[in-house]
């Protein structure tokens, strides 16, 4: 036994460095662990964005025409711009940089026992366009004619002529900050199959690596082999809108169902870009709080390489009644229906890590599962959509909505909690407390059902999306629907308040929390072996990896954990 | 740029396992997805073209196929010329000849792409814009996107070769900028198959 479980370990790494100025420590740092929190941040700021459109427009659904308390009436355009951006927001600008981009920064070197990413300038560069673009992307709103209202997916002609759209500049800036946002991203995902590649710690094999810096690599390499048909077909988006060209103009011989499917090979396999990376916190989370080994661990590998592979054969199930050739159609339910294999397996491993565990409810053990329940009624609402024939009837509805905020929240909102209780102790130094943690938790968790369930119900009813104001369609505005609405609204109001706690509790722990040590956890990860926050350079000396990542109550150890780069026996 | 250089030095102390050096490996990656970028290009392109009756449309003005034809062989000329150019450079000996030929690489891509914009100067006199028809819009994207790849891989080319007379030059530098040259070259032929022949 080496020393590392000891948590009083403190390696004081300050006389290394000659003191850096607060701008090139915070700002301008090429330290891995800086980007990610920089990433994290600029995610939780525009959570908060993302959060009040979805408050704003939620307020008009529930009471149209009644000024909403904290923005005035809201105008049909308003309301356009409005669930545009909040889409955009919440996928490309949250989910994306906390997920991928800011866990990734933060975990990979630390995981797999490196100084930093092998790009470390690159990395910065990525930051600081993702910057820009998150700047592009505010600056829209203010523009003439205001932010992009021509729905997230952009779908021409709406997205591509002014006169649709009714947001001439907002339109442009759109296309043009997604599409800077994506060369950022390239950017991390480049540093982050290379470093893991490459850069792993001595000792460290395949089978080594934690599940979730797996998951992370496998999700940058889906975005890697998806990014560039969207980028081509953004490129095109905004000659179509600024040059006057005519792709997606059926007049002058263009498509405007291409769009579509450029869109869509990117926009499918991205939810498995934003899935995969929340799988693997929920994974090392739970294995964790069972102390029990990961179920399974080469079986969720092969299924995560599965799930990748199958994602760009599904894009089509977006397109069921675009037109496109029922013969195709048929094709894609069967993709549709199959990639549900791999994810259940997953979910059954995690499952199966449970059982039998001595199981601790700390918040993180609390998001992890909440993850798994709620994704799995996100996947379960997916095969009906995923099928032809009665997606033909659910398209475009609330059912839809319903579906992916089943998926997505638990991913972007449940995932990205698990990971900061999770992690925080490593990230500041101090544990985050856990009463507030709970309260925050049962006051997340019950109100999103409440907003969701009822939004299912009223997409069976036949309530179609993207209107301004349903009052003006007499069969789905009865009262029962509307107090629906008004249920949704409530349910969600509810859920922002409760997110006060989490942000008292983030600031005073801080300052004030119980101070956390090494390994609080007491998880066998290479991060949890440096000091917290780990200093620049994160290892003292390079460690040496001698086990796989998840031995826990292994038989015959002074301990129930058994750090990775602990010698001693091999189990 | 020197500076990544540097850093991947550093790094390569304590790596246990690598296979390919980590600026070829970013560069593969990165040619991944340029692969599916220029593939998305491509298969709109055919969608595009398949729903026409007439290819190309009536009225339009056709694509200068001959004197193409031979800037693209001056192109994949140049392309030998690249794998000439890294052969001299691992035989160490010869810095002045590897020198040379990568220079003269770099003039012929130049070559390729001045050659390229005259062209289009003709093509727009002729009548064949952006915003004529869909044609034009295709024609001008993809070799626009090609036109613009070429362009910074000779600026990434007069780089290496700034460093090589320096004498400065990294292994996995050169490999890298060579394979991303290499799917310049050899993106090419594809495209004026595609779109000049067809």
């Amino acid at each position: 036994m080496v020393n590392n479980i000891s948590d009083t370990d403190s390696l004081s790494h300050k006389d290394h460095h000659t003191e850096a100025s607060f701008w090139s420590k915070y700002i301008f740092s090429t330290d891995h662990k800086i980007i990610g929190m920089q990433y994290i941040i600029t995610g939780i700021v525009m959570a908060v964005i993302g959060g009040y459109m979805a408050y704003v427009f939620r307020m008009q659904l529930a009471f149209p025409g009644k000024a909403v308390p904290g923005y005035g009436l809201v105008s049909p355009l308003d309301y356009n711009m409005l669930i545009t951006n909040h889409g955009t927001i919440m996928i490309f600008w949250v989910a994306m940089p906390i997920l991928i981009a800011g866990l990734g920064n933060y975990l990979i070197p630390l995981m797999i026992g490196c100084d930093d990413m092998v790009f470390p300038r690159i990395n910065r560069l990525s930051y600081q366009i993702f910057f820009i673009s998150t700047l592009v992307i505010l600056i829209s709103f203010f523009v003439p004619g205001g932010g992009f209202g021509g729905a997230w997916t952009a779908y021409p002609p709406l997205s591509s002529e002014a006169i649709y759209n009714h947001t001439p500049w907002g339109a442009p800036l759109w296309v043009i900050a997604v599409a800077l946002e994506f060369v950022a991203f390239l950017m991390g995902g480049i540093n982050f199959i290379t470093t893991t590649m490459n850069a792993r710690c001595k000792g460290m094999k395949m089978y080594d690596i934690p599940i979730v810096v797996w998951m992370i690599v496998i999700a940058s390499i889906i975005f890697m082999a998806s990014v560039g048909p969207l980028i081509a077909g953004a490129v095109m988006l905004l000659f179509d809108q600024t040059l006057g060209t005519s792709f997606y103009n059926p007049m002058n011989g263009g498509d405007p169902v291409l769009w579509q499917h450029l869109f869509w090979f990117f926009g499918h396999p991205e939810v498995y870009v934003v899935l995969l990376p929340a799988m693997g916190i929920v994974a090392e989370v739970i294995t964790v709080f069972s102390r029990k080994k990961l179920f399974g661990y080469k079986t969720i590998l092969y299924t995560t390489f599965a799930t990748g592979i199958l994602s760009f054969f599904v894009w089509a199930h977006h397109q069921f009644i675009a037109g496109i050739d029922p013969r195709m159609a048929n094709i894609f339910t069967i993709t549709t229906v199959m990639i549900s294999i791999p994810v259940g397996e997953m979910l059954f491993c995690y499952i199966a890590t449970l059982y039998g565990g001595s199981i601790e409810f700390k918040t993180a053990m609390l998001f992890a599962i909440a993850f798994l329940a709620e994704f799995l009624i996100g996947g379960v609402t997916g095969i009906y959509l995923g099928a032809s024939g009665t997606d033909i009837y659910f398209h475009d509805t609330y059912f839809v909505l319903a579906h992916f905020h089943y998926t997505f929240f638990p991913i972007a909102v449940i995932g990205f909690f698990t990971a900061i209780y999770y992690w925080f102790p490593k990230m500041f130094g101090r544990k985050l407390n856990e009463t507030l943690g709970k309260i925050h938790f049962w006051g997340t968790i019950i109100p999103f059902n409440g907003i969701f369930i009822p939004l299912f119900i009223l997409g069976m009813g036949g309530q179609h999306r993207r209107i301004y104001n349903y009052n003006h369609f007499p069969d789905l505005s009865t009262p029962s629907q509307q107090d629906l609405r008004v249920f949704a609204t409530t349910s969600m109001v509810i859920m922002l308040v409760f997110q006060i706690p989490f942000f008292i509790n983030f600031i005073s722990s801080l300052f004030k929390g119980e101070k956390a040590g090494n390994n609080p956890w007491k998880a066998n990860t290479l991060e949890w072996t440096v000091p917290s926050p780990p200093p620049h350079g994160n290892f003292a000396e390079m460690p040496e990896v001698y086990r796989p990542p998840y031995e826990y109550s292994v038989p015959d150890m002074d301990n129930d954990y058994c750090p990775q780069n602990c010698s001693g026996k091999k189990i | 740029m020197s500076y990544s250089a540097t850093t991947v030095e550093n790094n390569n102390s304590y790596q246990n396992n690598t296979v390919i050096s980590n600026t070829v490996l970013g560069m593969l990656i990165f040619i991944l997805v340029e692969v599916m970028f220029f593939a998305a290009l491509i298969s709109a392109f055919l969608i595009v073209k398949s729903g026409m009756t007439t290819w190309p449309p009536i009225g339009q003005p056709r694509l200068p196929v001959f004197s193409t034809a031979i800037n693209s062989l001056i192109l994949l000329f140049s392309g030998w010329l690249m794998y000439l150019s890294k052969k001299s450079f691992l035989n160490k000996n010869s810095v002045n000849k590897t020198f040379k030929l990568l220079n003269w690489t770099i003039v012929l891509g130049a070559f390729f792409v001045v050659f390229q914009g005259v062209e289009w100067v003709r093509l727009i006199q002729f009548g064949l814009t952006m915003t004529s028809d869909v044609y034009g819009s295709f024609f001008y994207l993809i070799i626009g996107c090609h036109a613009v790849h070429v362009v910074s891989a000779l600026i990434l080319l007069i780089f290496i070769s700034y460093k090589l007379k320096q004498n400065c030059l990294l292994e996995s530098w050169f490999s890298a900028s060579q394979i991303f040259w290499y799917f310049v070259v050899g993106i090419w032929p594809v495209l004026y198959v595609l779109v000049y022949l067809s």
